[in-house]
């Protein structure tokens, strides 16, 4: 498993994608301290580029990677190998380099200029929205022969995690306004990983002052030790389940 | 040696195999025969687990290949179109195999240095022809002494000069009692390689017998005369 992991990353590694990954985190991540010198105000413009561009980057470039692959994986499949350990290795492969290009990009400029308060949950939060990700982009490959609908498939996951899901929930509370929303709101979030991510990082800074009891609330559910073993376990889901279905899939796929 | 009992496949509505009862023995070498989509790949792709079969068993050597990849071992397989790393170079596809592999006994490069491969082990995968490509995939096939050979249009697409060599290949294989599994529309290459012939039409086996006896019961010397007085015989039974 070891040599196969290998030798994708120096596939993934030729290509100089991630490369340029990291460099335009570390570039914004680098420009933000030095235009801000309250951290807690970098790391709310971070949460922004962590939320939106983390999860695209990583579930466009995984699908791209899996069908790039293809070839690499129908000459393994011949050999006397577990496809299994193939569909493993790829995994594994492409989330470290994703999450590897994450940690350098963002981590380098919090290290010049002082790790902010937040700075761990930005990056815990980045590197599980990765996670996250690549997981969906797995399943989206291996549902569909058909790289177009595949990509489409990813892009899908993204639009409805980071943006239509909001507007539902937006939706649901304004139509229930008058109704105590604590609870119901509390389950919405864990249905979305991106939410999660946001409440656990927003919850950290100082601003959840503002958002009176429902922020309140909030603070004392996420702000305690079990609302953050909470918000972990139900991103770890997130990873696992689409991971889990995938590997179903691929198992019994016909290539 | 290999046993398929009563495999069936389809892929959507489409029946690609249709209850194949089939055994294969060591030391004799069958001609997968059959006209395009007759489920000729489709059965080799199942022995090799690269497509899981619907319905039935495969044994190799007396076990069950379903959800197994350690007997694939002692299968070579040359695939139709050879797919492979496009950036990668040829040298690097044997050292990665190699590597990967981590096969116990000795390696056979015979081929590698018969094609004359060793020369270009800095050229990229993509940079290939077809017929360069073929012949990495036969090199490949034939690289760990496998007891299995699985061959599937080899001489398509390759020069005359290493269509000879690798038939010298196989036959040399054929003799040292392995079992050789040959899918071809070249029926000259056939008479030369295979001694049994096994006949695919729209996923139904029609003929699966020796040579020796098809041309017998033809009353016909030459294998690709055998066959399409075989063939017109039955499909007028059929119709």
């Amino acid at each position: 498993m070891l040599r196969l992991i290998k030798y994708i990353l120096y596939d993934i590694l030729r290509n100089r994608f991630i490369l340029f990954y990291t460099l335009f985190l570390f570039l914004s991540t680098y420009a933000m301290f030095q235009l801000d010198s309250d951290t807690s105000k970098v790391i709310l413009s971070m949460l922004n580029i962590v939320l939106m561009v983390v999860p695209l980057v990583s579930i466009i470039f995984t699908t791209i990677h899996f069908y790039n692959s293809y070839e690499f994986i129908e000459m393994m499949l011949a050999q006397p190998i577990n496809r299994s350990v193939i569909f493993m290795s790829q995994y594994i492969a492409v989330s470290v380099s994703m999450s590897l290009g994450f940690f350098i990009g963002t981590g380098t400029p919090m290290l010049i200029y002082g790790i902010p308060d937040a700075g761990y949950a930005l990056l815990l939060s980045g590197f599980m929205l990765t996670m996250v990700f690549v997981s969906m982009a797995f399943l989206a490959s291996v549902i569909t022969r058909d790289k177009a609908k595949a990509i489409g498939m990813a892009l899908l996951f993204w639009f409805y995690f980071v943006l239509i899901y909001d507007a539902l929930m937006l939706w649901i509370v304004y139509t229930f306004s008058d109704y105590p929303l604590e609870k119901p709101i509390l389950a919405l979030i864990s249905a979305n990983p991106v939410d999660l991510a946001r409440v656990m990082l927003l919850l950290k800074l100082d601003i959840s002052a503002l958002m009176g009891f429902t922020g309140a609330f909030y603070r004392d559910f996420f702000g305690s030790n079990l609302g953050i073993y909470f918000a972990m376990s139900v991103l770890i889901l997130w990873v696992v389940i689409p991971l889990w279905l995938s590997m179903r899939i691929f198992r019994k796929k016909d290539l | 040696m290999i046993s398929i009992q009563e495999v069936n496949k389809n892929f959507g509505r489409l029946q690609a195999l249709k209850n194949i009862n089939l055994e294969l023995v060591k030391g004799k070498s069958y001609a997968l025969i059959g006209p395009n989509g007759s489920g000729k790949t489709t059965l080799i792709k199942c022995i090799l687990g690269l497509v899981i079969a619907a319905k039935g068993k495969i044994l190799i050597d007396g076990l069950s290949t379903a959800g197994k990849w350690q007997y694939r071992e002692k299968i070579g397989y040359m695939p139709q179109i050879g797919r492979y790393p496009d950036n990668m170079k040829i040298g690097q596809i044997f050292e990665m195999a190699i590597n990967i592999r981590k096969h116990p006994g000795q390696i056979d490069e015979e081929l590698l240095s018969a094609f004359r491969l060793n020369d270009m082990y800095h050229k990229r995968m993509h940079t290939l022809s077809g017929g360069t490509r073929q012949k990495v995939s036969a090199a490949l096939a034939f690289l760990f002494n496998p007891d299995i050979l699985i061959l599937d249009e080899p001489t398509a697409g390759l020069d005359p000069v290493s269509v000879e060599l690798l038939k010298e290949k196989v036959i040399r294989c054929k003799e040292d009692g392995r079992l050789i599994m040959i899918s071809s529309h070249i029926m000259s290459d056939l008479d030369d390689l295979a001694s049994d012939i096994i006949y695919l039409y729209e996923g139904d086996l029609l003929y699966d017998n020796s040579i020796d006896t098809l041309k017998s019961e033809t009353n016909e010397s030459r294998l690709g005369k055998a066959i399409s007085k075989f063939i017109t015989q039955t499909h007028s039974i059929h119709d």
